[in-house]
Parts: C-alpha cells; structure tokens; sequence
C-alpha cells in the first residue's frame, strides 16, 4: 500500500477533525474507521435498536456477535460482555463515531475545569491533576469548532461561562413546554438559566436544513442531516480535498514501530479481513477513550513490553465518564409537547464554588424520553409490574418532568482498560477488559447537584419528586476519557500537550482519552477543540521541517 | 436418530441440549420458538406484568409474538432460559393448584408471580414484556401503536414541523 503522510485511526469527534484539517493543509491521509458509513435515510427511528437503547441490537456498531469485552465486576468477579447488552460501556463504531447520534450538546469546559488541581487542591485517592493546557489556549479552537461543526444555542445569559470572542453561530431552537415551565422557576431561584448550545441547525447552515423537532433525535441518526456531527461536516470536506481516502470496515490490530521507536503505520484488517499495513509518517490514534488504548496495550514490541505510551504504568489508567444525577418531579398538568430534542435550557450556577465540594455539574432538562426509555426512571414507591405500573405510565408519562446533569468525576487510578490476556476479538485481537469504581467525592458531588436538581424541579411545581442517585460502579460509557493522560511530565502522563505520545515522536492520541479532567458538561466539544488543537501544532511543525 | 447414530462422539449433556432442536419442542401454530403451550403460558405471565384495564393488556397487542420473535433473533441466546423460565412457573401452578399456569384466576397467577419477582427469569421477561408492549410496533409487539394511544404520543408522527 502506497506511504502516506498521515494515518488516522477512528473517525469519530477527534479524529474527524484531524483528518480533515491535515487534507486540506495538503497532507495525504488515509482515514480508518471499523464501522461503516450510517445515512440520515438510515435513522429507523427505532426505539429498541439504536445507540442510547440497545436492547435490540447496538445499530451503530459494533456488532455483538465476536466483539466481547471483559468486566471485571466491583466484587472482584468477571464476565464477558458484548455492546447490545450489559456493561460494555459501548461508544458508536461508525463514521462519525458518537457524532452521528449524539444528542449534540455543545459545551465549552469552563477555566477552572483545566485546572482541578490548582483550584481544589489534591483530593485524597484520586489522580486529579490540571492539564498542561488552559482555557485560553483552547478558546481558539473552540469557536474553530462551533463554526466549522455548527452549533445552536445562546450562551450570553450565563454569568459563570469563560470569556469567549464571538457569539455562537445559530440562535436556539424555540423553547418547548419543558423549557417554559424551568425557566421561570429557575429565574425564581435566583439561578441563571441559558440556552444549552447544541451542534444541531436551527437555521439552515452549511447546506444543510434546519431541525424539524422530531422526537428521535438523541439516539438516532438524524434523518434530516440537521444534526451535526464529524460524518457531515468535516468528514466530507476531507475527501473532497481529494487528498483524504476513508477506509471502513477496517479494524486496527497495533501500531508499527521501527526498530529505533518511530510510528512507521499500522496493522489492520480490511473489509474483506485480510491483515494490512498502512505506512505512514504521522500515526494518530482517535478511536476512543477504551479502544485508543486498548490498541497503544496491544502494540507491543520489545521497546515497548508493556505497550506504547505505557512504560510508567500510566497506559489505560484514569478511565472515567460521567456520573449523571438529578431528579423527576410528577407535575399536575401536561409538559410533554413532543417537540425535540427535548433538552433545551441549562444552568451552570453549580459547576463550580460548591462549598466542600471538588466542582460540581452542569443541570439541564433531559432529552425526550421515549416510552420504554421512561420506565427507566420510574419512582421507587411504584411496583415495577402489574396494575399500578402500567396505571403509572399511564397518568404521568406526559406530566414527568426530569432534570439531570453530569458530574465531573474524580479521576481513581483504579479505574482503568487493560488488555485481556484470554478473550479475543473475532480478529484474535486482544479485547478490552474494564475495571474500576467510582471515587466516593464523585458520589458526594452527584447527591449535592441531585437535591439542587431536585429544588428546580418542585419550583417548578412537582407536586411528587424522587432523585437519581448512581452508584458506585465503574463509569465511562459514551463519555469516556482520560486513560490517555495529557502531561508535561512523561512519568506521570501518555501524551505531552499537544497530544503527542511521549515515547514516540510521531504518534498522537486524539480523543477523549487525553482528557485529563472531563469537565462536568457533555465532552464534544472539548474533543473537538482539542482535535484542532492538536493539528494546528502537527502543521506548525511540519512547516517548521520538524 | 440416523443423525444421532452419526455424532458417536455425542455425550450425554449435547444429546440432551439437541432434544429441543431434534423436535422434542415443536414450535406452536404461528409461532418461530414457542411451544404452544409455552405460548400461553408466557401470555399469562405477560398480562400479568401488564394486564389488560380501560386499554389493552400485553397479550392483547402482540408482545408473545414480540418475544418469540426476538427468541429466534437478537435473543436467541436466552432461548434455554424462557424454556426452563416457563416450564418452572408452570410446574409451580401445577404443583400448587392442579392446574397450568394459564388456566390459574388472575390472583393466583399474581401470587406465584409475587414469589418469583426477584429472580432473574421474571426480571428478564417483566423486561421484555414491556419493551414489547411499549417498544416500535415494528418488532411484532404494540399492535396498532396500542401504547402510544394510551400515553397521547401521536403516531404516525408529523414531518417537516418547525415550530
């Protein structure tokens, strides 16, 4: 296969955006994606299949069947589990990775986000740390993504937001019922309730129409392409550069190194399952959080025993997510209006300067909540069969009103993707195994933002209300991150600050898996920024002969 | 059992596990897996789990044949589980009151239900049964979008609205 300049494996947030900013810089790139390619016409509007209810099926990849991980449950015991199904902490596997069925929101990481450690101090049993990069140095490509990428939404109101040079893009959607009803009770709580900005067109942008509010949309490929993800913005842009070729249906095996420690490519198996090699100059891993590690574990080599990027241990460590918590009121009149997505008002007055507490969350109201979705969170005084369920569903499927968020999580050095030593792909690949918990301040937090979620909610006028309150199991799921650690300090990191792997000069790790806090917001947008980041530096240097 | 004669190296645990598949359990009439006896037994349990009032119950929209759908596809590997599942409540209702579970009052079946509420095999089909009953009619449960009347969610929904 002919030499590239740049190979990029998995096209999702991170490494969609690499790709296309290396093509159109004139850099030859071969991008990898072991799934396929999903069309808006393809959005089933399946309420069983699709990537936030899987119980019928994961229908953005990967496929059940010779795609195991292991668990390792909190009580020591192991089971093997497959992403339909169970523990699997499944992110998308397709073009476009979770972009092309995300629900889409926005989120800039506030300053203090990148620097925890700074700011709280060190928290007893967890690996928090600042990143080696600020606010500022991002800001810049923060606004490269919500321009490039498209986003909605209206963020003036929010006093607690970082500065920020430009407006967003698109105003927001009009409000729904939902929206209208927490408004006016946060505003009397004397919180500060905003627009959540969204990667979804409220006006016709980039080509392509605006959203028709339909209730598929978290979940779902959006069968208008008015939501936006990396498979229909920069993706295309990519190869219409002529100078990107994409390759689905391509599994990476490891990275190729030369007998000095250089990327020289990697292994692959093709769509056909013949085991292929890509040379390249530049090797860049975006394949997640759990997989771009798995595959750093699986390249090993005589430099490299234990993996690459692992020499100190730190390879797959600091796996985490987000531990979402919040609460569900039964209101005496309808707030269901079947306008999507749904979530539509946020407020950040608890993210930060919570009294005793290490940060906070991000509330917002939640998506809609299709009917089995629903039974989900139903209270705990209602018996989970029979007459009274359905009776249940029945009365307040319509008038629930549901209020959650995500806590940023202490990262535990425990929690962590190892390669197993027996299960294998269909490949024979090694697959994924998962342990670790969550630390106990991240469960403090959670309960704190539960109550104030809680306290909108019965302003609101929830005349009943219960909270979510998560366990201590693992967390990564959708918005995995941080085994990849960002650092100046080799000994203590996987990647220096612009991504790069500190023991090989011409290998970056571009996704989530650099996130050395996750911030208490949906990651996107940071993985994007990130991602241009990133490429900004591979180009300077590259002009640079380095 | 000219194919038994075949497999000589077939042990005692495979013979048994084939027994289904040789016949043993003939799928019922319009159905893929389930026995008919299975059938109603499984309807039973599933208007129990959601039983028919001023709208339809389970049984009434489909969700048996959501189920053995799904025992022939995405849930095949649960197959052993609904046959061992179904045989073990209905042995009960026999066991307990001289009758097949179908055929039990509904207090009767609620109470042998009752007992078995915490085990994996309700918990799994008290799941299922709901994704049938609430799920896309597409999957064979949710007849004429049942559920979705129920709630006021309108179906088909309408396209192209910017509002």
């Amino acid at each position: 296969m002919k030499h590239v300049d740049a190979v990029v494996i998995g096209s999702g947030a991170g490494g969609g955006v690499v790709a296309k900013e290396l093509a159109v810089a004139g850099m030859k790139v071969v991008l990898l994606e072991r799934g396929r390619w999903v069309r808006p016409y393809e959005c089933a509007k399946d309420d069983l299949r699709n990537q936030r209810t899987s119980v019928l099926g994961a229908s953005f990849g990967p496929e059940d069947e010779g795609n195991p991980r292991v668990k390792v449950n909190r009580d020591g015991s192991e089971e093997i589990v497959y992403p339909s199904r169970g523990a699997y902490h499944n992110n998308a596997m397709c073009v476009g990775g979770g972009t092309a069925s995300y629900g889409a929101m926005a989120w800039r990481f506030m300053a203090q986000d990148f620097r925890m450690k700074s700011t709280y101090g060190a928290v007893a049993g967890s690996t928090l740390e600042d990143w080696p990069i600020s606010y500022d140095d991002l800001e810049p490509y923060y606004e490269k993504a919500e321009y490039e990428i498209g986003v909605s939404g209206d963020v003036e109101p929010d006093p607690f937001k970082a500065p920020r040079k430009k407006p967003l893009p698109m105003p927001p959607l009009p409000p729904n019922l939902e929206y209208r009803i927490l408004k006016p009770a946060a505003l009397r709580l004397g919180l500060h309730p905003f627009d959540i900005p969204m990667l979804r067109n409220s006006l016709p942008y980039n080509g392509r129409p605006a959203c028709m509010r339909c209730r598929w949309c978290v979940g779902f490929a959006c069968e208008l392409n008015a939501k936006n993800g990396t498979q229909n913005t920069v993706i295309p842009k990519a190869l219409a550069s002529g100078n990107c070729e994409l390759r689905t249906r391509s599994v990476a095996k490891e990275i190729l190194l030369t007998p000095q420690g250089r990327a020289r490519g990697v292994a692959y198996y093709d769509e056909n399952d013949r085991l292929r090699e890509q040379t390249a100059d530049l090797v860049i891993v975006s394949c997640g959080a759990i997989e771009s590690a798995r595959l750093l574990l699986n390249s090993k080599s005589r430099l490299f025993p234990n993996g690459i990027g692992n020499r100190y241990d730190w390879g797959g460590r600091n796996l985490q997510g987000h531990t979402y918590t919040g609460a569900n009121g039964l209101l005496p009149f309808d707030c269901y209006d079947d306008l999507g997505p749904g979530a539509g008002i946020a407020i950040c007055d608890y993210n930060h300067g919570n009294p005793g507490l290490v940060g906070g969350g991000m509330l917002c109201n939640e998506f809609i909540r299709l009917p089995y979705q629903f039974l989900g969170r139903m209270p705990p005084w209602v018996p989970s069969w029979g007459r009274e369920h359905k009776e249940f569903v029945r009365t307040w499927y319509r008038r629930t009103i549901s209020v959650q968020g995500p806590v940023q999580e202490m990262p535990v050095w425990d929690s962590r993707v190892q390669v197993d030593p027996k299960v294998k792909d269909r490949w024979g690949i090694p697959v994924a195994r998962l342990s670790g918990y969550k630390h106990p301040h991240t469960l403090e937090i959670a309960e704190f933002l539960s109550r104030r979620a809680e306290e909108w909610v019965k302003e609101a006028g929830a005349i009943r209300t219960w909270r979510r309150v998560p366990g201590d199991d693992l967390s990564a799921g959708q918005h995995q991150a941080g085994t990849c650690r960002m650092g100046n300090d080799p000994k203590t990191s996987v990647v220096d600050k612009y991504c790069r792997v500190h023991d090989v000069e011409n290998l970056y790790v571009v996704d989530a898996g650099v996130h050395v806090t996750n911030g208490g917001f949906n990651p996107v947008l940071t993985i994007m920024a990130v991602a241009y980041w990133a490429a900004a530096h591979i180009l300077a240097s590259r002009r640079r002969g380095a | 059992m000219i194919r038994m004669k075949r497999s000589r190296s077939l042990d005692r645990r495979s013979f048994l596990a084939a027994l289904p598949a040789a016949g043993c359990s003939r799928p019922g009439r319009g159905y893929r897996f389930f026995t008919e006896e299975e059938a109603a037994t499984a309807a039973a349990i599933a208007d129990q789990i959601i039983p028919p009032d001023q709208d339809p119950g389970a049984a009434a929209v489909g969700v048996v044949h959501f189920l053995d759908r799904q025992l022939k596809g995405h849930y095949r590997f649960l197959q052993a589980a609904y046959r061992e599942g179904l045989r073990e409540i209905d042995q009960a209702a026999r066991s307990r009151f001289g009758k097949r579970f179908a055929g039990l009052a509904f207090d009767q079946q609620k109470a042998l239900l009752a007992e078995r509420e915490k085990t994996a095999f309700f918990r799994m089909i008290a799941d299922h049964t709901m994704q049938g009953f609430y799920g896309d009619p597409r999957h064979g449960g949710n007849r004429e979008f049942a559920s979705w009347r129920m709630l006021g969610i309108p179906h088909p929904p309408v396209r192209g609205r910017q509002r």
